[in-house]
């Protein structure tokens, strides 16, 4: 980045350093493990009056999003922060938050859901959320987390997207743990988000809107599909976004997803999240040792970006994709993307699902090497592997 | 202080809440709304809590409301309106918006006293300028008259019917004005739409005050109650004149009866018309009755020491 400022800081701070930058008008949050802090820094800037926001200290994330709902609907930016329990509480007005089309920005600091109780990482939380109608970021690391939640206040306003956007990252691998990051000058920001202009805010009590009104079969229909025109709006927007991004911060974002040294290999890893840093490694080393292995992180969950990633993806020998999640009863929600983004083809790689990770239990090197080596074998049973788990 | 008349006259130039909607005839809800709202001149924004009145007011693409109003679900019409009040403050601050705004919530009594009273207990807790209206006709009325907290001591529901091993519902409602006052807000009142004057300078006061206000409105409903619809605001009215439903307020925490009844009328008054209390008196169960008095007499009295 070119006008930047170099800082090692932890997921936390760079999350509530980007909502300071943005100055949403309202933030409505409740705390929980390992969100809290970043509502605490944002909470400070506040009470040091380094941003003009109004914080609704809601009694709980069920409160908070309706919170949100209100102050998005009243034409206010407005953002809010979660993680596993919190996400579950709230998931009902998720939906209608989706369905009522205001542009919330939500970071969720990926917690594993109860049961039983735990408090680290996986990504079960944001997975419930995918059928919701929001977008979702998955972010690699503190710096993708800091640019992802500048991107999506663009992109959740954008005027054919109107949707709220979660940007994730992962509980306590980068929430809490110190990273170098580079954050833009704050007027790069401001020029950046620019002013936001509701279009049909509820407090223009001269042109008075009933917003959330209530649909018999005649109309709920088509006002869903509108929520699926607005979805495919968005992979366009968020490309534009990136270009604008690119100008102000000398970033290189130019896709809905990272390939890492895919272009001739022919063993993917796809995965999300920061275990994308620890599978880098793993490549490079394999790598060095003549291995043609590659990896694919979308950065974009949803709208699922089907069409390119089977692009990246149709000429290889074997694709293992590594779930954080469970989907009981059937494939990791990851895989079950990929599969049916190659579902048509004649000549598609090999496919297979691993899950990893559930409730924070660590990945290592030689775990992921481990499956770029099961990845060569032809004759590999395709059934669910789950990795590092007593069994 | 509006009579009746000015309210009229209110209605007559700016018609917040517009006729053609499908509550039933007798409802107690449009009743209710129409006067609180036309209580203000200045301009409301309100929230609604999934339930009849959102539901017959709304059904897309009509709307009754010529003022700004928003549903979001069921048990948050108070964290609602409060992210939509934290917008108004903010924006106003900023110089975006200019305009005095006042925010009301409505909700139903499942909606407040059960599924929504954790969101308002926190609304009111955290200092949000706005009234919130529960219209209380004691059940689920709009998915078919279930038993809710607010459902009186002797009522039949379909989730607590009468049988043959009992009357209905044999605990005592829960008393959320005063749960309400207990958060010690500014402004708090109890009223009915059968005493309209005394519900409009409640909501002039509620809507005017700084900070959160309540109204806990009574309210009828002629499937639930049993009731001809004609018979709407009569029935409410002994609701009132047997001290079952008294009208008081709480003002910066000072108790004041706005009405008390020249000649307090025996509680079977209030229980005889209807119908979801007719097991009450059938053989047997005149003690339920005598407890539901001696409720009653309790609370009066005990509202009366308050009030002093």
């Amino acid at each position: 980045m070119s006008n930047g400022n170099k800082e090692v800081l932890t997921g936390h701070q760079v999350v509530a350093n980007a909502m300071k930058q943005v100055e949403p008008d309202v933030v409505a949050a409740y705390p929980i493990t390992p969100q809290s802090e970043i509502v605490q820094y944002f909470s400070q800037y506040v009470a040091d009056g380094e941003v003009d926001s109004e914080v609704i200290r809601v009694e709980s994330e069920h409160s908070a999003m309706s919170a949100c709902v209100g102050s998005a609907a009243a034409g206010a930016r407005t953002m809010t922060a979660t993680a596993s329990q919190g996400l579950a509480l709230m998931m009902e007005i998720v939906y209608i938050a989706a369905s009522m089309r205001t542009p919330i920005v939500m970071t969720v600091a990926n917690r594993a859901l109860s049961g039983p109780i735990n408090i680290h990482c996986d990504h079960s939380d944001s997975m419930a959320a995918r059928d919701s109608g929001v977008i979702q970021l998955y972010g690699e690391d503190a710096q993708e987390a800091y640019e992802f939640t500048l991107m999506a206040q663009k992109l959740a306003e954008s005027e054919d997207v109107l949707l709220p956007v979660m940007v994730t990252l992962d509980g306590f691998t980068l929430t809490h743990t110190a990273q170098v990051a580079e954050l833009l000058p704050d007027e790069a920001v401001s020029d950046f988000v620019g002013e936001y202009d509701a279009r049909h805010p509820l407090l223009d009590v001269d042109n008075p809107t009933t917003q959330g009104p209530f649909d018999m079969p005649d109309y709920y229909f088509e006002h869903k599909l509108q929520q699926v025109e607005a979805m495919e709006n968005v992979p366009e927007r968020f490309l534009e976004v990136q270009d604008k991004f690119n100008d102000v911060a000398g970033s290189d974002y130019d896709g809905l997803f990272e390939t890492y040294r895919m272009d001739d290999a022919d063993y993917a890893i796809v995965l999300l999240g920061s275990t994308a840093g620890t599978a880098k490694v793993v490549v490079d080393e394999l790598r060095d040792e003549g291995k043609k292995v590659g990896l694919l992180k979308p950065w974009l969950f949803r709208p699922f970006p089907a069409e390119g990633i089977k692009d990246a993806l149709i000429d290889k020998e074997a694709v293992a994709v590594l779930d954080r999640s469970l989907s009981f009863g059937s494939s990791g929600p990851l895989y079950l993307e990929i599969s049916s983004a190659l579902s048509e083809e004649k000549s598609k790689p090999r496919l297979y699902n691993y899950t990893y990770g559930l409730g924070g239990r660590d990945i290592k090197e030689d775990q992921i090497a481990d499956v770029f080596e099961d990845l060569e074998d032809p004759d590999l049973e395709s059934k669910m592997r789950y990795i590092g788990a007593r069994q | 202080m509006a009579s009746l008349k000015t309210l009229a006259k209110r209605e007559e130039k700016e018609r917040k809440f517009e006729s053609g909607h499908s509550l039933c005839s007798g409802c107690g809800l449009s009743i209710a709304v129409r006067t609180i709202l036309n209580s203000t001149e200045g301009s409301v924004v309100a929230s609604n809590a999934t339930g009849c009145l959102e539901v017959a007011t709304t059904r897309f693409p009509t709307s009754a409301w010529n003022i700004p109003w928003i549903h979001n679900a069921f048990e948050n019409a108070a964290a609602t309106i409060s992210g939509a009040e934290a917008a108004y403050r903010s924006l106003k601050r900023k110089g975006k918006i200019d305009k005095e705004t006042n925010f009301v919530a409505f909700a139903g009594d499942g909606g407040t006293y059960d599924i929504g009273l954790q969101s308002l207990s926190g609304a009111l807790e955290r200092g949000h300028n706005f009234t919130y209206v529960t219209l209380d006709n004691g059940a689920y009325m709009n998915t078919g008259i279930q038993r809710s907290s607010a459902t009186p001591k002797g009522a039949s529901t379909t989730t607590a019917p009468a049988g043959k091993e009992t009357y209905g519902k044999e605990r005592k409602r829960k008393n959320l004005t005063e749960i309400v006052a207990a958060h010690e807000i500014p402004y708090v009142g109890q009223a009915s739409i059968s005493n309209l004057t005394d519900l409009s300078d409640k909501a002039d006061k509620a809507i005017h005050t700084d900070g959160p206000a309540f109204l806990n409105v009574l309210s009828t409903c002629q499937l639930g109650w049993r009731i001809p619809p004609k018979d709407a605001i009569k029935v409410a009215g002994k609701g009132v004149d047997t001290c079952w439903w008294p009208l008081y307020e709480v003002d910066d925490g000072e108790y004041n009866i706005t009405y008390e009844p020249k000649e307090k009328l025996p509680v079977e008054e209030w229980l005889k018309p209807q119908k979801r209390f007719a097991a009450l008196f059938k053989a047997g169960n005149q003690e339920a009755v005598e407890e539901i008095q001696a409720d009653v007499d309790e609370d009066w009295e005990k509202l009366k020491k308050k009030s002093t």
